[in-house]
């Protein structure tokens, strides 16, 4: 009776102690947070054969977008040098006569919006369309010059080709105001088509990861389902239960986009000497952008990221399956 | 501290497990649930565990109706009730301090305590210079006896076992009783479920007897 008396105020103590205090628990869901990371990442280590592959393939899906998004930045950035993307072709009155239309030429000169304006002469352009046709008889047996003086104007950098062509279709001795676009629109047209092919191929690929990463986490559920049965049978909730796996796929994320801002790194290496050696050949001094420390981070980032979703997905899938039975 | 009110459990197979089972179980007290196999028992530690749920009736644990508790909150229920299993259930990856301290660490102890806890509960069940091992280098004694830290570590106010003493030889399987009317000394109610009869019947506890799911008259 007494042992009774006294086992029943040893338990009451008992119970009194184990409400573990507010503080203690928040830091032990924090030990548990660096336990898990710690135990996921040595699960990760302990089979080094299968992880490698899992973060190469991560890797290779993440850096083929991201390689291809640098070559359009690149190419971008050679097209945005080239001086003069646009000339305004100017053809005057057939009345102007040439004293008239080199006043124009010096007016033109003179503007601020306009980086060069070059007279071709319509006798000259004649001679020298009659030189360069062979038709020097047919040329020869015309009553009057069929053409017009013609100035080519280039806009000075940062001026709106189609604005100065409205300003100077205005002048007096101009006939047609007719601006080289087509070339410059096809170009920019191109990039935003492969800017777009770079963009849908970067969902598809981001998706794959996250169904790679989501099938390697289903992996591992299934491999410690005895585990987390047990846990489940000793009151682990479904969050201490999910912790580790989210762990596991933020490892496998965080490695994948590693590998994938060091296979870019390696691809720009590769292709440095090359290109610069062809930007000579061209009088440029055009060198290769690549990620940067920024990107890579964002790499690394982004790949967490995405394993964390993919394990996520996984998790939430396959966890609530497995119930004590 | 445990009661069943009219508890059936039909299974959907139409095998019906339980039926009509009433029966109150006090602080403090040891029981017996025996029976043979298929009779019932293992469902009635469910139902205790919410591992299942009753098809009619009312299980009432520590004070609280288990038809009221969620399936979120059934962790938080489970935690309060410590389970020895027949096939023990341990995790053989981890060593032995790691398996008993499971319940301390979901239960969110700091980690002092958590050593401090787990070290008593393998002082009092024999094992703690054996707390760096890994279970499978145990005996099965040795694991059964793990699995009686981890489940009192914990300091449940219920502890419910399962056959505990189902592939022990006499001598151990007594062993092992001695530490369940231990902790019963200490004021946890025990609720042993064993076929084992010739062994429970030798100690002065209460034994209820399930046949084809009903409870025959208790005898104490």
């Amino acid at each position: 009776m007494r042992a009774k008396a006294s086992g029943a105020a040893q338990r009451r103590e008992g119970a009194s102690t184990s409400r573990a205090r507010f503080l203690d628990r928040y830091r032990s869901w924090r030990d548990h947070h660096s336990l898990s990371a710690a135990d996921s990442l040595r699960r990760v280590l302990d089979n080094l054969g299968s992880s490698l592959l899992t973060w190469l393939v991560i890797g290779i899906a993440m850096a083929l977008p991201t390689a291809l998004s640098v070559a359009l930045d690149n190419a971008r950035e050679v097209s945005g040098s080239w001086d003069s993307p646009a000339q305004i072709s100017l053809f005057l009155l057939k009345s102007t006569g040439a004293e008239a239309a080199q006043a124009l030429q010096a007016e033109l000169q003179e503007r601020g919006d306009v980086a060069e304006a070059v007279l071709v002469d319509k006798v000259a352009a004649l001679e020298e369309f009659a030189e360069l046709s062979g038709f020097t008889d047919v040329v020869a047996s015309l009553d009057e010059n069929p053409l017009p003086h013609l100035l080519l104007v280039s806009p000075a950098t940062g001026v709106e080709p189609s604005v100065l062509q409205a300003e100077l279709l205005a002048l007096q001795p101009v006939e047609q105001a007719v601006v080289d676009m087509a070339w410059v629109q096809r170009l920019n047209n191109l990039m935003d088509l492969s800017r777009r092919l770079v963009l849908g191929l970067a969902g598809v690929l981001v998706l794959g990861v996250v169904l790679i990463l989501g099938n390697t986490i289903r992996l591992a559920i299934e491999n410690r389902r005895d585990e987390i049965i047990i846990v489940k049978l000793v009151g682990g909730s479904n969050a201490f239960v999910r912790r580790p796996f989210l762990y596991t796929g933020l490892w496998y994320g965080v490695g994948g986009g590693f590998i994938a801002a060091l296979l870019v790194l390696a691809a720009l290496f590769f292709l440095e000497q090359p290109v610069s050696n062809l930007a000579s050949l061209y009088q440029s001094n055009f060198q290769l952008s690549g990620i940067g420390l920024i990107g890579s981070l964002q790499l690394v980032l982004l790949g967490g990221a995405l394993g964390l979703i993919g394990a996520w997905l996984a998790v939430s899938r396959h966890l609530g399956a497995i119930e004590p039975r | 501290m445990i009661s069943f009110e009219r508890v059936t459990k039909r299974y959907e197979e139409g095998h019906d497990a339980l039926r009509e089972v009433s029966v109150d179980i006090a602080r403090d007290e040891l029981v017996f649930l025996t029976g043979h196999s298929g009779a019932g028992k293992s469902t009635l530690l469910r139902l205790i565990m919410l591992m299942d749920r009753p098809t009619r009736g009312k299980v009432i644990v520590d004070g609280q109706d288990l038809a009221k508790v969620s399936s979120r909150g059934i962790p938080r229920h489970r935690r309060n009730i410590g389970v020895v299993f027949q096939n023990h259930k341990l995790l053989f990856d981890r060593t032995v301090f790691d398996n008993v301290a499971l319940p301390l660490i979901i239960a969110g102890y700091d980690h002092r305590e958590v050593a401090r806890r787990t070290r008593a509960a393998l002082d009092k069940v024999g094992l703690l210079s054996r707390e760096r091992a890994l279970p499978i280098t145990l005996s099965g004694g040795e694991q059964q006896r793990v699995g009686i830290a981890r489940a009192v570590v914990a300091r449940p106010r219920i502890l419910l076992a399962d056959e505990p003493t189902g592939n022990l030889d006499p001598a151990l399987s007594a062993e092992i009783m001695q530490l369940f009317e231990a902790f019963n000394q200490v004021g946890v109610t025990v609720l042993i479920a064993s076929h084992d009869l010739a062994l429970i019947s030798r100690m002065q506890h209460r034994i209820l007897t399930l046949r084809d799911g009903r409870l025959l008259g208790a005898a104490s």
